[in-house]
Formats: structure tokens, sequence, C-alpha cells
């Protein structure tokens, strides 16, 4: 690795932590409804709301039930609402390029991913949504879809933390206006100028028309870009205005931009695993957690910054520098910008698969096998901080999930959190854990039998498997990026992929908040000399540990048939693609 | 249950008109007032005629251009992005080494010689306005030639058109191919 791409590591990984820790205290402050310093400002809008809500509603204490009957409710009404206005869009206004109306699969597809936080996407943006679209079905669901990841995890951490086996977790709609209002409002607000000084559009003209230097005209696209792509790495949504996403120069336009976006994808993550710690009174075990998904997303950076980097035999057969230095990038520049080069390309697709955000600065269809492996990795563990809320309870499935075996192991009773883990708790945590490889892999397996999903690869042999594995390993964890050389906008893929991602998101988050309730209605037990402490960096290596095994277990297959089969390809004597 | 439906249709609107329609359209009024320029789309004015935008690429034939990169979706910014071709694709190396080849036959000084990572790999987004360093003077020579001006001027011009990276450290070095073409042209028509 060059120095200079250790230091763009080191700088966006010191700076994303720091900011992480005064952010996870605002955010704490916030779940545990203490005064915050926009209060002020923002307690006259939180009680417009509630009055629009209806004040019996919010002032109703709700149980795991509560939450999860009040997350379908607004989830599907506003999934709804997306699926017709896109149906629609050809009569509804702003849509001066004249689109026509999405079909009913690419609807459903859309639907589904952007109220769940996914963002797949199978259209490109510029070629098939009007500006009203880009604002009412893709900009307003990236701001419901984050705020509901967050009100599940605060409803569990709240479970977790209940001493007096209430059952009562909080209020769902209370959470989610203070989450829009605190978290997501006024970074948006403030941010948005910043890209728009740096490129970014922020217009409500559909399209420039250039007449070119050497002749010949040009129709440049734009609409309001910029707003999004602020709650689109702010709330970890990931899908893009246009067809290229953040590669595009108008999603982000400098390596200032680049930065921006990549931060904001991090830090309320990040944030989140501490204020964990300060809800359930347990710092030292978010410090543990901590860790060990920092150490995780290092290992992942590192990896794959080192595979571009490190470049193909293919490409050094076809004469390319390989080497940075002399002015230019080296390595596998396929699919990369030159403004972001090698080193911030591997770093934001990195991150935007770790915190399952799913926007890229780059095309992973094109990455090196082990660098495109890192994505998919990320992806299948889906706990290396991961997306709004969701992460952190996946890596606490895993966590529940060691507490048991290490309690076999030394013979205690398995406990977390002073809660004992029984019977109920390991079946909820194995469904809510084991539902992500088998909606992975069996829609994956179909797809490879059937001509209709084989006749989407763009690519063929290990590759093709990887396009697939991927797709739906991203579906799954609700990520959205793509190996984009798959054609998605067929009438299988929009919708077995609407289905996993659909399965993906509220299945295991039922199962999680049922897990939560019946944590919550625990009595806490004393600790002893006999408890596992669950907060000590033996235990973290060992949480890390299951994990690995966990996902090794289940993934290793499809990895040494996709990308580990094409590395060894490509770097075995005899080249597929012949000599010069 | 009747109660909380009727409360999550109202909260569905509420949501959906503030974040909707409210947020885009307060950031459209206050950015179009702060930032004219690139909140609509940076465009390059030429005697006040539109011929581009600096951050989109545009297509440069013949020898009197500086080239931008390969674009797989032919610099039509209605349908961004990349060739999505594997590293293991036959077909990817059949493009590089067709453009190589093609450059080859042009300026045969190149034959042999490695190229710079951009110079013949189409970008992400199909758009990339830039090309390192290395690639614009490499092209400098013979755009001098075609011109008939002078390599060393071009060669300023270039080197006064590298960005780079930001801090010194974050992304890479840069050129703006059609900032540096209209530069170009003005430098000869100044001369």
């Amino acid at each position: 690795m060059t120095a200079s791409a250790f230091w763009q590591i080191a700088i966006v990984l010191l700076v994303a932590g720091g900011l992480s820790v005064p952010v996870g205290h605002y955010l704490a402050r916030v779940f545990m409804n203490e005064h915050t310093f926009l209060d002020p400002v923002l307690d006259p809008l939180d009680r417009l709301a509630y009055r629009i809500i209806g004040r019996e509603t919010v002032s109703a204490p709700m149980n795991w039930k509560g939450y999860a009957v009040n997350m379908l409710l607004t989830n599907v009404l506003m999934g709804l609402l997306i699926y017709f206005i896109l149906l629609w869009q050809g009569a509804l206004p702003l849509n001066p390029l004249h689109f026509p109306d999405l079909n009913p699969f690419l609807a459903f597809n859309t639907a589904a991913s952007f109220i769940t936080n996914t963002n797949w996407q199978n259209y490109g943006g510029e070629s098939t949504l009007s500006l009203f679209s880009q604002m009412a079905a893709i900009t307003f669901p990236m701001f419901t879809s984050a705020a509901t990841g967050f009100v599940v995890a605060i409803g569990f951490f709240r479970a977790l933390a209940s001493r007096n086996g209430g059952q009562d977790l909080g209020n769902f709609y209370r959470d989610f206006v203070r989450v829009l209002t605190r978290v997501f409002l006024l970074p948006c607000l403030l941010i948005t100028p910043i890209l728009v000084w740096q490129g970014s559009p922020e217009t409500l003209g559909a399209m420039a028309v250039a007449h070119l230097v050497q002749g010949g005209t040009q129709h440049i696209p734009m609409g309001p870009v910029a707003d999004l792509e602020v709650i689109k790495h702010l709330g970890t949504n990931g899908g893009g205005f246009f067809n290229a996403n953040s590669a595009h120069p108008f999603e982000n336009p400098t390596p200032l931009s680049n930065l921006i976006e990549t931060l904001l994808m991090m830090v309320t993550p990040m944030a989140l695993v501490i204020a964990f710690g300060r809800i359930v009174g347990n710092k030292k075990l978010a410090r543990v957690m901590y860790s060990v998904m920092a150490l995780m997303l290092v290992a992942g950076i590192v990896i794959a910054v080192s595979a571009e980097q490190g470049g193909t035999p293919l490409l050094a057969h076809a004469g390319l520098m390989q080497h940075a230095g002399h002015g230019q990038a080296g390595g596998n520049m396929v699919g990369k910008e030159v403004r972001f080069g090698v080193t911030q390309s591997a770093i934001f697709d990195t991150v935007s698969t770790a915190f399952t955000t799913g926007t890229v600065n780059s095309m992973l269809d094109s990455y090196t096998p082990i660098g495109g492996m890192v994505s998919l990795v990320q992806m299948m563990l889906n706990c290396v901080f991961g997306g709004k809320g969701v992460g952190a309870l996946n890596f606490l499935m895993y966590g529940i999930f060691a507490v048991f075996i290490a309690g076999l192991m030394v013979g205690r009773t398995p406990e977390f959190l002073g809660k004992k883990i029984e019977k109920r708790e390991i079946v909820l945590a194995s469904l809510a854990l084991l539902i992500h490889p088998l909606i992975i892999l069996v829609p994956t397996a179909w797809s490879l039998i059937a001509p209709y999903g084989v006749s989407s690869l763009g690519n063929s042999g290990s590759h093709g498997l990887s396009e697939v594995l991927y797709a739906f390993t991203s579906a799954a964890a609700n990520n959205g990026s793509a190996f984009a050389g798959l054609n998605g906008n067929t009438p299988w893929y929009n919708v077995s992929l609407g289905l996993v991602i659909v399965f993906g998101r509220y299945a295991s988050i039922i199962f999680m908040l049922a897990l939560g309730g019946s944590l919550a209605a625990k009595p806490t037990v004393q600790e002893t000399v006999g408890t596992l402490r669950t907060d000590s960096a033996l235990f973290g290596g060992f949480w890390l540990a299951t994990i690995i095994v966990v996902g090794a277990l289940t993934f290793f297959p499809g990895l040494v048939l996709g990308p580990i089969a094409e590395f060894f390809a490509l770097h075995a004597h005899h080249m597929p693609w012949g000599t010069r | 249950m009747r109660q909380y439906l009727g409360s999550a249709v109202r909260f569905t609107v509420l949501t959906w008109l503030f974040f909707g329609l409210g947020y885009p359209l307060l950031e459209v009024g206050i950015n179009q007032a702060l930032f004219p320029g690139p909140a609509n789309g940076s465009l390059v004015r030429l005697h006040g005629r539109v011929v581009g935008s600096r951050l989109i690429e545009q297509r440069f034939t013949g020898a009197t251009w500086f080239h931008g990169r390969p674009s797989a979706v032919h610099d039509d910014p209605r349908s961004s992005g990349g060739s999505n071709l594997g590293p293991l694709s036959p077909k990817l190396f059949r493009h590089l080494l067709a453009r190589r080849q093609r450059l080859e036959r042009r300026h045969p000084s190149l034959v042999g010689k490695r190229l710079p990572a951009d110079m013949i790999t189409s970008s992400g987004s199909g758009l990339d306005p830039d090309i390192s360093p290395a690639t614009a003077y490499l092209q400098a020579p013979w755009v001098a030639r075609a011109r008939g001006i002078p390599v060393a001027i071009v060669r300023r011009l270039v080197a006064r058109h590298i960005r780079g990276p930001w801090l010194g450290l974050f992304g890479n070095a840069r050129v703006n191919v059609l900032m540096l073409n209209l530069a170009l042209q003005n430098a000869e028509h100044g001369r």
C-alpha cells in the first residue's frame, strides 16, 4: 500500500471515529428523551407533529407488538404511496421529460426497495423517473426508512435496558418524530449547500442542452440532486439520482464531496454503538462491540484498497501502468473515476457495503475478485457497523449466539446484560440470523438453474455467478449496491429481489423485536462471580470468531464458486482471454 | 387498531409533505439563490452559448484536441454508467487491446510503452470529465504538433490545469479535459 493510501484510510477512520463519540452521546440523549441543545427550536415542530398524529396515539405506551404493528402499518402505507406515485408517474406533475409510468413489476421492486432502506435500483434514474418521483417517491422514503431502522433499534436497546421486567419500550411515533427532527433534519439542511457549492445540481430544470465544442449536442439531465445525496448517505440509503450513482460527477463532483459522503455514511451507525452503551448502562460492552466492528471494517478497507491498487494480470497484459506514480493512479481503474483514484474509490465502496448504504463511486462489477469479495462478505456478515439500526441489532444477535455457545462450553448459564438467555431467545436470535443466508442462497441457486435467471447475466463464468450471488446478498442485507452487469429489470428479478428485500427487512426486524419483548419481560439477575462476562476483550474475540465461523459456514461455498475461483483463474498461467 | 391506522395515515401524509416535497423544494430555493452556477449543472458558456458542463465529459476527436477517457455509454448523460465488465472478461481485454492499437497506429511512439491506468479504461460514470496529468502530458506533443504550436506552451497549459488532490492527499490529481481544450483554443486565438 502506498503512503498516500495509508494516510487517506487512517484519516477517514480517525475523523469518523472522532465524530462518532459526541454524536453517540447526542443520540443517547435523543433516544432517552433527555434535553438536547436543539429542543427550543424543534420542540414546537414535534408538538405539531404529535397533534397531527393524534394525542392518544403518541401518549400510549407500547410493547414490542405495538412497535411491530405500527412499523408495519406506517411502512405499508408509505410503500403503497411510493408504488402508486411510480405507477402513475406519467399523469403526475413535474415530469418535464414526459417519462411514462413504471410497469407494475418495476414499481413494486422500487417501492419495496426504498421503503426498506435497501435502494436496489433496477432502473436508471435519469432515464426513468420524473423530478416529482425523485422527490416524492425516492427522497421521501430515504428519511422514513432510515428512521424506521433507528426506531426499531431504540426499542430493542430499551428492552435490554429495562430492569424491572416491564413490557413497555416507549412510543413508536414519538421516537420516529424525534429521530426525523433531531437526527436527520439539521444535517440535511446544512450539508446540501456544501454539495451544491462543490458542483452537485439543485434545480427544477430537468435537462440542459449543450452545443458541443466540436459540434453535435449533448442532453444533460439534472434536477434536485444535492438534497437527495445528503439523505442518501446520512440515512445509509444508497439509491442514486443517476444510474451511475455516486460515480456520476453531479452526485459526487470532487474529492471533498466524496469525503463528506463517506463520513455521512459512517458517523451515525458508529455513534449508535456508543449510544447503545449509554442506554443499557454498560459502556465497556459498547467498547468491545465497537472494537470488533472497527477491526472488521479496517481489515475490509485495507484488503480492498490493496487489491484494487494491485491491479490484475489482464490489465498488465494490456500494457497499463500498475503502480501509482508519475501523475497517474495505477492499479485497476476500470469503472473508476480519475478524481477519486483507486484509494478513495475502494474506501468508498467498502464503507458503503459495511454500513449497508449501497451507494458506489466506482463500479463493483469491474473490481478485482478480492476487492469485490470484500464488499460481498461485508453484506453477508451484515454487521460491520451496518445500516441504520439494523447493523447493531444483527451484531447483538451474534452476541446472544456467542453467549449461548460460550456458556455451553464452560458450563455457565448464558446471560446477556443481566438477562438469562433461554430457549425462546436463542430460537428467535437464530431465526433472525438464519433467514439471511436462506433468502440469499435459495434464490441464487434458483436463478442459476432457470433460463430466465441466467439470461440476465452480464458476464460469464464464475463472475456471472458472483453477479447473481451479489444481487441477492445485497437485497437480503438491504444494501442496494450491485454487480451492475446483471440486468435486474426483468419480471423474475424484479419480483424475486423485491420479495427477498421485504423478507430480509421485516422478518428479521420482527424476530428481533419479539426477542426484545421477551428480554424486556425478564427480571434482571444479579451478576455473580459465576457470570460469564460479555464486556471483556476475551469475549470480544469470541464474538468475532462466532461471526466469522457462522458466516464462513454458510457462505464459503458460494464464495469459492464465485470470486475465489475467479481470483485463481485470473492469476493462473493460462489466460483465457488469449495472448497478444 | 383503528386509532393506529388513522394515526399512521396522518403520519405518512405529514412526512411525505415535509420530506418528499417541502425539503427538496426549500433546498432548490436556497441553492438557486446561493450558488446559481453549480446548482444549474456547472454549464460552460462560450459567446453566450452553452458548450457543455464542466463536470460532464464530452467527446473530442482528431489530433488537435486532448481526448478524455473512453466511455461505456458514448458520453451520453441520459444513460450514465460503466462497462460493468468483470476483471477476467475477454470482452474487457478485447476493448483495451483495440483502444491501444488505435492509439499505436496514430502514434507509433507508444508501441511497447506502458500507458497510464486511466487512459484506455472506461470510467464508472461514463462521464468522467477528467484525465490524469500523465495522460494529459502524454498527449501534449501530438496536440502541439497538430496545432503547430510549441510543445512547451501546451505543456504549460496542462500544468496550469492540474488540480491536485484535496489537501494534497484525498483523491487524485486531475485535468479537466473540456477546460483544457477551451484554454488551448483560446491560447491559439490569442497568438
